[in-house]
């Protein structure tokens, strides 16, 4: 059996900063990924990443402080505050260790990492390489792992977490290429295993960020916490939900509906287009169901007066897919834009040392919910999440294989892997033979167009409960599917609809602590509860699964310094 | 983008599993056409809906992850950011999808790109500085880091690796990403390892092995002219071989 001392899963950002920190711990390390590390979905990530270095000339008295009320008023006080202070608080050191490492950010006229505004934040505060900040971050730390050494299994995908006894002691994957199927045992496991985006139609996320990591968690035992908040983006490309970064808007873009308004000063007169993403989300939906957006759907991303010269400089990535994917040069026409389906706040519940309540089992980056975006999260602090809680996941990671848990988790190893080794290979080989009659492609299609039409930017009793009742109805017809191809080489049939049972359970906990939740809170707006409730559902979420579905129970918020306010901007 | 008014594309599609086929063979589908249909939505509704056994690599279907190079009716492109229309426009009636040419191939489009990953590593594509690190960032000017603008935006996707005829020929050498990458080093304001970076890259697994056919240049989807950098290398090789001679 393999064996790794630390053992993560996952190659974005939050993995592979995990697994460096975890090797500079002196520990043994390896990285276990379903693609090649930079094809990660961390490479995507446009606008920039959140520190308060202070580097613009409007941000001279910018503190992590700032920072922290900034992402504790855009989570809608949701946050556990002294997660956020951690996050903030880190994050210049965190940004000037990737400098240092050579990524390359774009710079200010005397050579200072540059910084542009973002939305819900008090200053100009986001790093960025042009319009392709999660590419140069991630290029970046793949080379820092590179240089260390560190091996990667590259196109494995994980399918049980094995615990026992409260206790991980490592995954089963199946190995793409041979079709294998193999117990990893490890000291401790870190999942950075990424968001669930497309368990939503309409989602800027890539292909393969299925959510498939909180799964896996979820039915090993570990709870999922605040599975309810899922964030909108304001500008994903109409047509195929491409992301348009929140950048174009920092750079001075434009929101226009189809009259030619700039339609956000009548939904936040102070911040216009840099308001948070779940109000200038909920905004453009407005406008486009009351009728003032174009035909289809769409209202325009307008940055023709930004000129040449800036777009070309700043924002090149997302000229050239507005090019090849619409045909639109925003040089000279506005973009057609939509909300899309963008990032899960919620994950698998961590404390702010990405520790669970299964010892020796972690967990960082977007899989995981510290809790430091409550509600909504800010642009720009979902890559500085991956970097920072990556390193202390790490760190805390290898701190367990060094004491208590390395020697005590070995003991009864073989034994546990041999019997989880033995349910998965039962449970991956009847996915491997199903030949009923229900088709799994539309099982999906059917499974994401109910999640963004029942839970999605606007939501309320009845249509959420009926959402439910078609997430159980596909909960039922899964076992009755049949695949197509029944190879184990690359079998992409095999491998996708493996996954497909844990997106139907993920989103089953993500449409009960909706439906349970009867207040609006940031990401959450329900339109049968319009007023956040502070003296109800100031508490996260916690879902467990259990034979019926998940059983909710609730946890108090953190607060530190900052009371909860009303929200406006 | 143009409407074409089509409602199915013929996809013609590359097939071949080492393990069990004595020989490639290539595969016809009629597939429904939509409005900005890619490449890539095709090869899955293949998958989706007629051929399960169908294997090819994705992830982010925007452009930036680089998994999806193919070698598409006759050029090295991204499946997931190339329209149908824009295929048909040039004038093919259908669809030809083939892996990448000259590298093994794993299972149909899925090629194994060991050898350009091993080679990645081996020019050490990471910052080396001989000063201690700042308590801040490391400056960099505009103009200084304008200079490695281009070579930062690669996908390592492989395409270039696939087009290069000192590839397919001479075992040894190192390819024309690798040599990019190591010039991207070489013009960082803030890398200190110029002298053992050219050092390895001056010799015949190296830029010398580069014949400036710009092949790499013509296959890059990202549009990085890879023969330039590595014409900039030879430039560089000679120079620091002159002032060593002096």
């Amino acid at each position: 059996m393999i064996y790794h001392e630390v053992l993560v899963v996952g190659g974005g950002l939050a993995g592979l900063r995990a697994a460096i920190e975890a090797h500079d711990a002196g520990c043994e390390v390896a990285v276990l990924s379903r693609v090649h590390p930079v094809r990660s979905h961390s490479v995507a990530a446009q606008g920039g990443i959140n520190a308060a270095l202070g580097n613009h000339e409007k941000a001279q008295d910018d503190s992590p402080e700032r920072h922290a009320f900034d992402t504790i008023k855009g989570s809608d006080y949701l946050a556990d505050q002294d997660a956020v202070e951690i996050l903030t608080s880190e994050a210049p050191v965190c940004i000037y260790e990737m400098e240092h490492w050579g990524c390359p950010f774009s710079r200010t006229a005397d050579g200072r990492i540059a910084q542009r505004p973002f939305g819900g934040a008090g200053y100009p505060r986001t790093c960025y390489a042009a319009d392709k900040t999660g590419h140069a971050l991630l290029h970046t730390m793949y080379e820092q792992t590179l240089k260390r050494r560190i091996r990667v299994y590259e196109e494995w995908q994980v399918v049980s977490l094995a615990v026992e006894d409260g206790r991980c002691y490592g995954v089963v994957a199946l190995d793409l290429r041979t079709g294998a199927l193999e117990a990893v045992g490890a000291g401790a496991v870190i999942f950075a295993t990424g968001g669930g985006g497309r368990i939503y139609g309409n989602s800027t996320n890539n292909i393969i960020n299925t959510g498939s990591g909180m799964a896996v968690a979820y039915m090993a035992g570990v709870p999922l916490k605040d599975m309810e908040f899922i964030q909108f983006h304001p500008t994903s490309l109409f047509g195929n939900n491409v992301l348009m970064t929140e950048g174009a808007r920092g750079e001075g873009g434009y929101l226009r509906n189809a009259l030619g308004e700039r339609f956000m000063e009548k939904y936040a007169p102070q911040a216009m287009e840099l308001a948070p993403r779940d109000i200038t989300a909920r905004a453009i939906q407005t406008e486009i169901n009351e009728g003032r957006g174009f035909p289809g759907g769409y209202v325009h991303l307008d940055l023709t007066h930004l000129g040449a010269e800036r777009i070309m400089e700043r924002l090149p990535a997302i000229r050239d897919i507005a090019i090849n994917f619409t045909g639109v040069d925003p040089i000279y026409e506005p973009i057609p834009i939509q909300p899309g389906q963008h990032y899960f706040m919620g994950g698998i519940d961590t404390d702010s040392t990405g520790a669970t309540e299964v010892a020796g089992f972690y967990a960082a980056g977007e899989c995981a919910c510290v809790s430091v975006h409550g509600a909504n999260r800010l642009g720009g602090n979902s890559l500085l999440e991956t970097i920072v809680f990556g390193r202390i996941a790490g760190r805390h990671a290898a701190g367990y294989v060094k004491g208590e848990g390395g020697e005590a988790a070995r003991s009864g190893l073989a034994k546990v892997m041999a019997r989880v080794l033995g349910e998965t290979e039962k449970k991956v080989l009847r996915v491997l033979e199903a030949d009923g009659p229900e088709d799994p492609a539309d099982l999906r299609d059917e499974l994401r167009e109910t999640m963004f039409r029942t839970v999605g930017l606007f939501r309320d009793e009845k249509t959420m409960t009926a959402g439910l009742e078609k997430v159980h109805e596909l909960r039922e017809r899964y076992p009755r599917m049949g695949l197509r191809h029944r190879g184990r080489r690359y079998n992409l049939d095999w491998a996708r609809n493996l996954e497909l049972e844990g997106m139907i359970l993920v989103a089953e906990a993500i449409a009960a602590g909706a439906l349970a939740r009867r207040e609006s809170r940031g990401s959450h707006f329900r339109t049968d509860a319009r007023e956040r409730d502070d003296e109800s559902f100031l508490k996260h979420t916690i879902a467990r699964l259990t034979g019926d579905g998940p059983r909710l129970e609730y946890r108090p918020v953190t607060i530190t310094r900052w009371e909860p306010k009303a929200r406006t901007y | 983008m143009a409407k074409l008014d089509i409602e199915r594309i013929r996809l013609k599609v590359y097939r071949f599993d080492p393990e069990t086929d004595r020989e490639a063979r290539i595969d016809t589908h009629d597939v429904p056409y939509v409005d900005g249909m890619t490449v890539l939505d095709a090869l899955f509704h293949v998958l989706e809906k007629i051929d399960g056994s169908l294997a090819f690599r994705f992830s982010c279907r925007e452009g930036i992850c680089g998994a999806c190079a193919m070698f598409i009716n006759g050029s090295y492109r991204l499946a997931c950011e190339t329209q149908v229309a824009r295929v048909l426009r040039e004038g093919h009636r259908e669809l030809h999808v083939m892996p990448l040419p000259h590298l093994p191939v794993i299972k149909d489009l899925v090629v194994d790109m060991t050898r350009f990953w091993q080679n990645y590593e081996a020019i050490a594509p990471w910052i080396v500085t001989r000063t201690a690190d700042p308590e801040k960032e490391r400056l960099q000017s505009p103009a200084q880091r304008k200079l490695i603008d281009e070579y930062v935006g690669c996908i390592l996707c492989g395409s270039c690796f696939s087009s290069c005829p000192s590839v397919w020929t001479g075992r040894e050498y190192l390819g024309p990403n690798a040599m990019m990458k190591t010039y991207r080093w070489v013009v960082d304001s803030r890398d200190d390892a110029a002298v053992e970076r050219l050092g390895r890259a001056g010799n015949e697994k190296g830029a010398w092995r580069c014949h400036t056919i710009f092949n790499c240049t013509e296959a890059c989807p990202k549009k990085i002219n890879q023969t330039s950098a590595i014409q900039g290398l030879k430039r560089r090789t000679v120079a620091a071989m002159l002032r060593g001679a002096r």
